[in-house]
């Protein structure tokens, strides 16, 4: 019953969408004040209906309901009832609904926080909201319907993937879908603006905090991504530059591309066709992305089930909604240069480059990642493109950003010298170069990646911590809430950067015969194996190992990694010990029982230096962008564009 | 073609859990990676051995390297791997004899050839022309100073 | 304007693109062998029946024939069986078993059980000479023709269409052995 309850609300958020995508649009053309006072009321009925399948769905989940077929595949009597809940997004159907229900969310906050802008705009850009929101509507219903059901159903269902019954996992989907759809606001407002013709350079202001924060949550969810990798996966890896990976990085790099270029559209009134081209394509990317991992066309460690004909829904679709935006771009966008001169040496000049960079290097992913299609295309035969690529294309392309990076907020709009911008700069590169060699000495790390790592991570901090004093300095207020943010996540470049550089050169990991009783040397540590034992959880059992390690003969950590047996499915699977650290993670993972005679196993143990710099400096870019988009500046300006507009609209009458 | 895949001998193990697991199909991932204590001669054979597994792709599974692959063919072409590192076999001459039974394909890092050319070189011109269009951006914009 | 058309253009690129990758997603998820068209390398095994007597590639040289990789654990080797089975008796050349990652006991049971139209098998416990031949998966068929070249590589199992499609290629292989 209550599926079929979700089934028709469903139903009603899809008439909604159809109805929200058209009246206030052609409210907004026809001036009809009435039709667009409706969108306040059809996106809330939109969230509401949404809102109401979600929460459907998750009953049907707790309910244990299996003639759901989705609920069937996804959960069984064993599961806990937070696994249930979550598993509502643990595959493509409920997914779906999730990114809906998100989306939904993201068109209330716009028409909770948008009040002060012009009615027009807002009914564009919730219209154009809808629009989306009515091709992911047919697409779940036609293809992806998470309430279809199976009569007679199965008494118990399978279970849902071990893999994704984890606390990471619970957040990682959600975080990012929120950044995934979160670029849809840009994308409304960059169409809207587009629609509207004359309003340029307002639209970009209005659009910031909504980009920031969408890039701030994609952030987050690529980084948790990462992380539940590093830890649940058992290879100690944090990044494949697989397919799925590569779908969430480009839009991510599009979008910090935006980030920047909206910065001087909406300060300078420069490159406003160029930011509303980015807009476009950080969403389209994202859509790309639902693509790449829906569709089955690239093979990937983590895609969801593949099926063609659902990858065919999402290209039409993708190709009617970006289509038209870029057709729109070509018949509206702005095409005269805007905004005052700059000179080479200008704010202007270091976030083009910026953009440049960014921009090549999305470009690079995507061409890496689509590649062997093109190869399969042009009857080249068959290749892989993988790690060693992407890498390298990916320092070749980052070490100007990260050498530029602390000399951009230092720089003045317009016109500035190389020397006044240098001078107060000159101290961090010190800093830089004597301290970095300083700890790689004291750290044994003499390879050419770690040295630069420290060089160029303690650069960025230095450059960020330099602007933030002298700002605060000049200022007697002291750093707005947008400062912070920028400084937060340039800081937040350098921890990340140094991580990857120790994780990537430094790394222990060897694969080991160890027997109970035995003591192996890894790193410094001594990992000694006590003993392997049977253990049991909700719904499953393992072997689990009992590891102490010392080191100086102090006990650092007791570790226990196991080998699971998941009772439904009959996965087996390894869930690897770890023992977090600022300057290293201990981790350990079980292999194959060798010998049951004296009982020895093969193991993993990785030594990971600094590996949590990694995501630490990655929650500091997402910290970043949540204090920037806070910044009542936005919000405080645009009241008093509203009472500016008010009176300007007064004076003819 | 499903049916056909489901009877590679890796997959054939986890069929039953590849049935069950529709939603995320993780199927690789559901194995423990490789854990393989290997005799090594010194630690620059060891480094050498892990560069090479990580460069080269299990071509049974859905996108893993040999190092990070528990399929049998993985194990197999691992314990391979190590046998032409003790024979002292360089690295070209390993990455050859993949090539050479498995093709291109094997490799993440594709070679420089007339096909990888728009690969390698396309990111590079795309960066030339758009510093190019910086510098012509810049120049026209001082003019409005 | 052509310049402002440029995204578009390119956009309409990607799609082409995509929806070609589309057409060939399951094509593309079978790994292609370098060594169809070249001479079959040479591979010395012992016998399954015969463990004491070792075979060869080079035995068969001058003669066209089929080579079909199989494994008692291998349950598509299962589905394709019957074709197997008329392979064996229907296309007139030797038709050679490649048991792969097996072990003996279980590979004779097997074929006690489901029928043995194979000429002979070589046996592959290690998994060695299958790496030169380029198996990745079991089943895979070779059609080796008189010159010793590798004509055509079947990967999974063969069903009425591939045999058809195996059969025509075997009789033309035949064909060219005798002119």
């Amino acid at each position: 019953m209550i599926a079929e309850f979700g089934q028709v609300t469903l139903i009603l958020a899809l008439v909604l969408a159809v109805l929200l995508a058209t009246l206030p649009l052609y409210g907004a053309y026809r001036g009809n004040e009435t039709l667009m006072r409706l969108t306040t009321s059809l996106v809330i009925g939109h969230f509401v209906f949404l809102a109401a399948a979600y929460v459907a769905l998750s009953a049907a989940f707790l309910n244990h309901d299996f003639t759901l077929s989705y609920v069937a595949l996804n959960s069984n009597l064993l599961l806990p009832w937070y696994y249930r809940l979550t598993a509502v997004w643990g595959g493509h159907e409920g997914s779906l609904l999730l990114w809906m229900l998100m989306l939904g969310g993201w068109m209330l906050a716009v028409a909770a926080f948008s009040r002060t802008l012009p009615r027009e705009f807002v009914a564009r850009v919730l219209a154009v909201m809808g629009i989306v929101s009515i091709g992911f509507l047919l697409f779940t219903l036609l293809t992806s319907n998470p309430f279809d059901r199976v009569l007679p159903g199965p008494t118990d269902g399978q279970d849902l993937n071990p893999l994704l019954q984890d606390p990471g996992m619970i957040v990682h989907p959600p975080l990012l879908y929120m950044g995934y759809v979160g670029f849809a606001v840009a994308f409304g407002f960059a169409i809207a603006g587009l629609l509207g013709g004359k309003v340029e350079r307002e639209w970009v202001r209005w659009a910031r905090p909504w980009t920031l924060s969408a890039w701030a949550f994609l952030t987050a969810g690529i980084a948790l991504g990462s992380w539940w990798a590093y830890y649940e996966l058992g290879w100690g890896g944090w990044w494949f530059w697989d397919p799925v990976e590569n779908a969430s990085f480009i839009p991510w790099l599009i979008g910090t591309a935006l980030l920047h270029s909206q910065a001087v559209t909406e300060k300078r009134g420069s490159f406003p066709a160029w930011t509303v081209l980015l807009s476009i394509a950080a969403f389209s990317m994202s859509l790309l992305g639902t693509f790449l991992v829906r569709s089955g066309v690239l093979t990937s460690v983590h895609a969801f089930a593949n099926d063609p004909e659902r990858g065919l829904f999402i290209l039409i679709f993708m190709a009617i909604i970006t289509g038209a935006a870029l057709l729109l771009y070509a018949l509206r966008a702005p095409r005269i240069m805007t905004g005052p001169g700059f000179d080479w040496m200008s704010r202007e000049t270091m976030l083009l480059i910026n953009n440049v960079f960014f921009t090549v290097s999305a470009a690079m992913v995507l061409l890496g990642t689509l590649y062997p299609l093109i190869v399969d295309f042009m009857g080249w035969g068959q290749i892989s493109v993988g790690p060693p690529y992407f890498g390298a294309m990916f320092i070749l392309l980052m070490t100007p950003i990260v050498i530029l990076l602390p000399l951009g907020p230092f720089t003045r709009w317009k016109q500035d010298e190389v020397m006044r911008v240098m001078r107060p700069l000159v101290a961090s590169a010190a800093v830089a170069i004597v301290l970095g060699l300083v700890i790689s000495a004291a750290l044994g790390a003499w390879s050419l990646r770690a040295i630069t790592g420290w060089v160029g991570g303690i650069w960025v901090m230095a450059g960020a911590v330099a602007w933030a004093l002298r700002q605060a300095r000049s200022t007697r207020s002291g750093l707005a809430l947008h400062q912070w943010g920028m400084t937060l996540a340039h800081f937040g470049v350098g921890v990340f950067l140094i991580g990857v550089a120790m994780v990537e050169s430094m790394t222990f990991e060897r694969d080991m015969r160890i027997e109970p009783g035995q003591t192996v040397e890894a790193a410094g540590y001594q990992f000694t194996l006590h003993e392997v034992a049977q253990v049991k959880g909700p719904n499953w059992r393992a072997e689990e190992a009992r590891f102490t390690v010392h080191r100086n003969d102090r006990e650092v950590a007791r570790m226990t990694p196991q080998k699971r047996l998941y009772h439904r499915g009959g996965q087996v699977m390894t869930q690897v010990a770890l023992r977090p650290g600022i300057t290293r993670d201990l981790y350990i993972a079980m292999g194959e029982e060798l010998d049951p005679a004296s009982g020895a196993w093969s193991i993993r143990i990785h030594v990971k230096p600094f590996v949590r710099w990694i995501w630490g400096g990655a929650a500091l870019m997402t910290l970043g962008g949540l204090v920037s988009a806070s910044d009542r500046r936005y919000w405080r300006r645009r009241r008093a564009e509203a009472r500016q507009a008010e009176k300007t609209a007064e004076v003819p009458a | 073609m499903r049916f056909q895949v489901s009877g590679f001998r890796f997959q054939g193990r986890l069929r039953s859990a590849l049935a069950m697991v529709v939603g995320v199909l993780l199927s690789g991932m559901l194995a423990a990676s490789a854990i393989e204590p290997f005799p090594f001669e010194s630690e620059v054979q060891e480094k050498r051995f892990r560069s090479l597994a990580e460069e080269i792709r299990c071509t049974v599974c859905q996108n893993q390297s040999l190092a990070d692959s528990d399929a049998p063919l993985a194990q197999d072409l691992r314990r391979e791997l190590f046998a032409m590192l003790q024979d002292g076999r360089s690295d070209m001459e390993i990455r050859m004899f993949m090539v050479d039974r498995y093709g291109d394909f094997v490799l993440y890092r594709p070679p420089l050839a007339g096909h990888t050319i728009l690969l390698w070189g396309g990111p590079i011109v795309l960066l030339l022309i758009a510093l190019g269009s910086t510098v012509v951006i810049v120049r026209r914009r001082r003019k409005a100073l | 304007m052509i310049r402002m058309l440029l995204p578009l253009i390119v956009f309409g690129g990607l799609l082409v693109l995509l929806v070609a990758g589309l057409q060939t997603a399951e094509e593309r998820k079978l790994v292609q062998s370098p060594l169809v068209g070249k001479p079959v390398p040479e591979i010395t095994l012992p016998g399954l029946h015969d463990p004491e007597t070792t075979r060869s590639t080079a035995d068969l040289h001058g003669h066209p024939y089929i080579l079909n990789v199989w494994g008692s654990w291998c349950w598509a080797c299962r589905v394709e069986h019957p074709y197997i089975d008329r392979l064996g008796r229907e296309a007139g050349v030797p038709l050679v078993g490649f048991n792969w990652k097996d072990e003996r006991e279980e590979a004779l049971a097997w074929l006690d059980r489901f029928g043995d139209s194979w000429h002979f098998h070589l046996v592959d416990f290690e998994g060695r000479a299958a790496i030169d031949l380029g198996v990745y998966g079991a089943p895979e068929t070779y059609l080796v023709d008189h010159r010793g070249v590798i004509q055509h590589k079947h990967i999974g199992p063969i069903d009425a269409t591939v045999f058809e499609d195996l059969m025509r290629r075997v009789m033309q292989m035949r064909a060219e052995a005798e002119s």
